[in-house]
């Protein structure tokens, strides 16, 4: 057994024992602490002196078919995965912690904590499988707990509905996915679903025709499109969030979402490059749907739960950017972003929770300067709001800059194309979220407190603050030195980029 | 200690200070400002230690920050020369001096630990963006600015106008840093650097010259927003609400500073272009005229300083739209604004202090008597203000008029110039009212001389107000001017008999409107309501972000939303799940059997 199998099964493994009765979430936060851990031990491990391709692999054959793809158990990593793996399992521990006591859910600790542990597991599996089917499967694996969780332990009146939208619109956005990658294996005439042999045959002799490629990749960006919440794909994810107990949104809007735009640099536009150029200024029109509209629509929120969700929306747009720069630098700023905004939206969740529990509303005319009874809460927040709209210092910074020096790097400076005046365009979404955040934090925290508010409510305390202080500790530390994963992004983000640009000529 | 060194610790011990109040010492709220003072007067001592070492040659060690392949490579690198290590000088002393003075003045804060750890971190991102020795490096600092001042300015956050003075503060800066952002990656694009040395030696290829216009124009921006100029000049007197020796350092003497400073440090970019130049220029122009005017019918002691802040910085803005000679004569009023204007400042937060944190000047009068001290001082800070021949003040003044005249800048010059006669105008009218006649309230009439620890930053205050043009002092300053006989004599002309006559009318009207007064004889509406500037924000305000985001929000809830999921979801639930499915039915157990099915094969496999 490798150690990233372990690292796979140890949160599989957590959710069997809990359900069959050990003490819930100790067993959920110790076996999460571990993989954190583990995953660390792992980044350490790493070789980044290696060219390319994955390590820690490990196979294990599971069905040898004529005429049917091979199937693996199949995992490994690269520089890429190496990023979501250490944001996985960060946000999984957070989100343990942040998770009530057993007393607090009626008798249902098992099933919460069993949801949240195979979310968990599904995330991590998902991003080091290098096996398509698994891929997907471990996905799938995360989506339905976050279904459950939802309907049952959602927070407001229509939470089955919310539940029933997420479902659905979700489910159809799999099988779309689903659809899209059979379709590629069979058009790359494949006889594996090894993402490395899959990406070899796509890159080489029997790449799949330009005109095919087209088609395909818009599939997969249907698929992947509604996983990430592409404009006008979003409808479902604002209300999941603001219904989802603090954890699964810190999980989903944090790690999960990323799946699509994991799925997209490490499936679609590498063996597609053709299709993924055609449909640029689709993509840069959506993008902008995601920065603008969606930053307007934020800014009309008037309950900090809808308007975390709106906003995690809107910032998915600037990965879309960087991605779609196909650049080294923009592409390197997309992974560093998914890393900083899934950081940054699991504190915001976590906090936007402790508020809640604590007053009881998250209606911004309800509330209002409680940061004088609850003034450790205030400063996180405070912090994790200036690090989602990108102030220097917290890692999102560091991500938003990259992407926008990516989006102008290969700019004809005699005549501006698309992709610069998007970049434009979308750096206003700075100003944006800035409106926003502020707006919020103005009216939650500062100024005078309602008197029904100001009967003495208990601050955040150390022990609840530790999963938050362990998130915002880390965006400070790669917003002040980013190299410590731009060293696993580099290599991945300039491969990429040669092979996309390549091929696509 | 070599000069590299001495950088490194300017840059690093106010945020080592600011960490060290913020997670060890918060708790315990006199050490913390002493330990803040005790930082800001050996980062004075290592600036002064700064500007007397050679910067030419000196080799000073930088790091990569962000690295992501070769043409993207940011580092944080520090620039010392001339126009660094004398910024560096102001920044520091006026930094320890707002220091002793706030140990007084917010002696009895709940919050004190907060404001200084606040303080350190504005220090910290001041000589960031000092030291910048490229464009990403001081956009940093330039944001880090912003939200140190958003903190200061919302110290007493349980105030409604200060949590909105602090918002308004953060936004507008923000429209102008989208701007910023913008020019530095045009500027990118056309010179493949964003470091000031690399650029300045390769601008010169650039053939794209009407986009390299359009990117000096768009780093403007950054500098329209942090200077406060017109039209993003509006959070500057909301800024007030900030305790004052906040407005005295970073809302007079540095902060809003910063723009002009950024323009002086690509003064190479804007000699080449024209167009940009122009633009800067104007904008100059016109925010000191415009500031002035409405300086002359505020009421709010600091609102005024704060209107003739932004006449002033209109001045420096529009000498680094001169450029050629310009930019040194701008950076040379920055040096002597800095002090007489965190004199004024610190003055008028005496008074206030004396007064029970009365700012109305109508409310006030009589102060000369019980207050000599602070009178003497205010006295100074006012007379180089309006550039009462032989101040500091005249001499910068004279060299801005005169570099505009000289490169043939009529319009901008007659602007400047009608501002000349306003500035004694409206600075005598606040002196009168403020510290002569009777006194018209209670408070006024109690008001007592404030203590030593105030008294002192006074008057060290005081003398640079005076003697900071002349020579031993300019020079030690690295200041980019000084006070010349030999020149004023030779080159006596229109611009110096002007300024004069605009001083002995100003002040002769004021005296004669003012004088014996207790209200407002004359009632400009327009200026009152600085030109309803304001108003007209809020309203485009509501028309382009809120009516937009509500009718945006509005589409994607009733309209969208509903099309894309509740008609599936009618479907989906009319076809047999209700709720039952999610709390006890088939979709649990398939979601528990698939969880454990992978588990199994996992297990399988592996095992």
């Amino acid at each position: 057994m490798t150690i990233l199998e372990a690292i796979v099964l140890f949160p599989l493994l957590g959710a069997l024992v809990i359900l069959l009765g050990a003490p819930a979430r100790f067993i959920a936060q110790g076996c999460s602490t571990l993989v954190f851990l583990f995953s660390l031990y792992v980044l350490f491990q790493f070789n980044l002196g290696k060219e390319g391709g994955f390590q820690f692999t490990s196979s294990r054959t599971l069905l040898e078919m004529e005429g049917f793809p091979t199937l693996s158990l199949a995992f490994g990593l690269d520089g890429m995965s190496a990023v979501m793996l250490i944001l996985s399992t960060l946000v999984l521990m957070a989100a343990t912690f942040v998770a009530p006591k057993e007393n607090l859910l009626n008798g249902r600790s098992k099933l919460y904590y069993t949801c949240i542990m195979l979310i968990g597991a599904g995330a991590i599996g998902a991003f080091c499988s290098t096996d398509l089917f698994f891929f997907y499967a471990f996905h799938e694996l995360a989506l339905i707990p976050t279904f459950l969780m939802i309907g049952m332990f959602g927070r407001g009146e229509n939470r089955t509905s919310v539940a029933w939208t997420i479902t659905i619109f979700l489910g159809v956005g799999s099988l779309v996915l689903l659809v899209g990658l059979l379709w590629l294996v069979q058009a790359l005439g494949a006889t594996t679903f090894d993402i490395e042999q899959l990406t070899a045959l796509a890159q080489g002799a029997s790449a799949v025709d330009a005109d095919l490629q087209k088609w395909i990749f818009l599939i997969l960006l249907i698929g992947f499109g509604v996983l990430v919440s592409l404009f006008p794909l979003h409808s479902w994810a604002p209300a999941a969030y603001a219904q989802a107990p603090a954890p699964v949104a810190m999980l989903h809007a944090g790690v999960l979402k990323k799946f699509g735009l994991y799925g997209l640099l490490r499936v679609a536009m590498p063996m597609l490059p053709a299709g993924a150029e055609a449909w640029t200024n689709l993509i840069l029109v959506l993008l902008l749907g995601n920065i603008l509209y969606i930053g307007f629509v934020t800014i009309a929120q008037s309950r900090l739960d809808m308007m975390l969700g709106y906003s995690s929306v809107m910032h998915m747009g600037y990965v879309f950017l960087g991605v779609i720069s196909v650049n080294e630098i923009g592409l390197g700023g997309a992974i560093l972003l998914m890393f900083a905004h899934g950081v940054s939206i699991a504190v915001l969740y976590a906090l936007c929770g402790a508020v809640e529990s604590r007053y009881g509303t998250l209606n911004f005319d309800e509330l209002g300067g409680i940061a004088k009874s609850v003034p450790r809460l205030g400063v996180l927040f405070g912090m994790a709001a200036f690090a989602s709209i990108g102030l220097p210092g917290f890692a999102n910074f560091a991500a938003e800059v990259a992407v926008f020096f990516g989006a102008f790097r290969d700019a004809d400076t005699n005549n501006l194309g698309f992709l610069q005046w998007a970049g434009i365009l979308a750096i206003w979404g700075v100003v944006i979220s800035a409106v926003y955040m502020l707006r919020a934090f103005r009216s939650i925290f500062m100024g005078p407190q309602p008197e029904k508010l100001a009967q003495k409510q208990g601050d955040i305390s150390l022990v609840q603050a530790f999963p938050v202080v362990v998130l915002v500790a880390a965006l400070l530390l790669i917003g002040f030195k980013p190299e410590l994963l731009n060293q696993f992004i580099r290599p991945i983000a300039h491969s990429l980029e040669t092979a996309i640009s390549v091929i696509a000529k | 200690m070599n000069l590299s060194t001495q950088a490194w610790l300017l840059l690093l011990l106010p945020l080592a200070t600011a960490a060290l109040i913020f997670f060890v010492l918060k708790r315990s709220a006199n050490v913390s400002a002493l330990v803040a003072t005790a930082s800001s007067a050996v980062l004075f001592l290592t600036a002064v230690a700064l500007a007397r070492g050679d910067a030419e040659g000196a080799e000073i060690a930088s790091y990569s920050w962000m690295y992501l392949g070769d043409q993207f490579d940011i580092r944080i690198g520090l620039l010392v020369d001339e126009l660094s290590q004398g910024m560096m000088l102001i920044v520091t002393l006026v930094g320890l001096l707002v220091h002793l003075f706030s140990l007084a003045y917010m002696k009895d804060d709940a919050g004190k630990a907060r404001y200084f750890a606040a303080l350190s971190l504005f220090l910290f991102s001041m000589t960031g963006i000092v030291l910048a020795d490229n464009f990403v490096m001081m956009f940093i600092f330039w944001e880090l600015v912003g939200v140190s001042s958003y903190l200061l300015i919302g110290h007493w956050y349980q105030k409604t106008s200060a949590a909105e003075a602090a918002k308004k503060a953060f936004l507008t800066n923000r429209i102008g840093d989208f701007g910023f952002m913008i020019g530095i990656l045009l500027v990118w694009t056309l010179v493949g650097s964003v470091t000031f040395s690399t650029i300045a030696a390769q601008a010169g290829e650039v053939t794209n010259l009407s986009l390299l216009n359009i990117a000096v124009i768009c780093v403007f921006c950054g500098a329209i927003g942090k200077s406060a100029q017109l039209p993003l000049h509006v959070w500057l007197p909301d800024a007030m609400e900030g305790p004052t020796p906040v407005s005295a350092l970073i809302h007079a003497a540095t902060m809003v500073a910063a723009g002009v400073f950024l323009l002086a440090r690509i003064g190479f970019l804007i000699e080449m272009t024209e167009l940009a130049a122009q633009v800067i220029l104007w904008v100059g122009a016109i925010t000191a005229l415009v500031a002035a005017l409405m300086a002359t019918q505020q009421n709010d002691i600091k609102r005024i300083l704060a209107y003739s802040t932004l006449s002033q910085l209109g001045y420096m803005v529009m000498a680094q739209g001169v450029a050629h000679g310009g930019s040194d004569a701008g950076m040379f009023h920055l040096y002597t604004h800095a002090f007489f204007k965190a004199l004024l400042f610190l003055g008028s937060g005496a008074v206030i202090y004396a007064c029970h944190h009365q700012q109305d000047i109508w409310k006030m009068g009589g102060l000369r008597k019980s207050m000599p001290t602070t009178f003497f001082t205010f006295a100074l800070g006012t007379a180089a203000l309006i550039a009462v021949p032989l101040t500091s003040g005249f001499w910068s003044k004279e060299a801005i008029l005169e570099t505009t005249l000289h490169e043939g800048h009529i319009g901008p010059y007659i602007l400047a110039m009608i501002v000349a006669f306003l500035t004694p105008f409206y600075m005598t009218r606040l002196f009168i009212v403020a510290f002569f006649g009777d006194p018209r309230t209670h408070d006024a009439e109690k008001a007592d001389e404030v203590g030593p620890l105030m008294i002192f930053p006074l008057i060290t205050l005081a003398v640079f107000a005076v003697f900071s043009a002349y020579d031993p002092f300019a020079a030690w300053f690295k200041a980019r001017g000084h006070a010349d006989f030999g020149h004023l004599v030779s080159h006596f002309g229109m611009t110096a008999i002007l300024s004069i006559l605009g001083l002995i009318v100003g002040v002769a009207g004021a005296i004669f409107l003012y004088r014996g007064r207790d209200t407002d004889p004359i009632n400009i509406r327009l200026f009152a309501r600085k030109f309803y500037l304001d108003e007209i924000y809020i309203g485009l305000v509501r028309i382009f972000q809120d009516a937009v985001a509500h009718a945006c929000n509005m589409f994607d809830r009733f309209i969208w939303a509903p099309l894309v999921t509740k008609v599936p979801a009618l479907g989906a639930l009319t076809a047999g799940g209700t709720m039952r499915v999610f709390q006890t039915g088939n979709v649990q157990s398939y979601a528990f059997f698939f969880g454990f099915a992978i588990l199994a094969l996992v297990l399988f496999l592996i095992l």
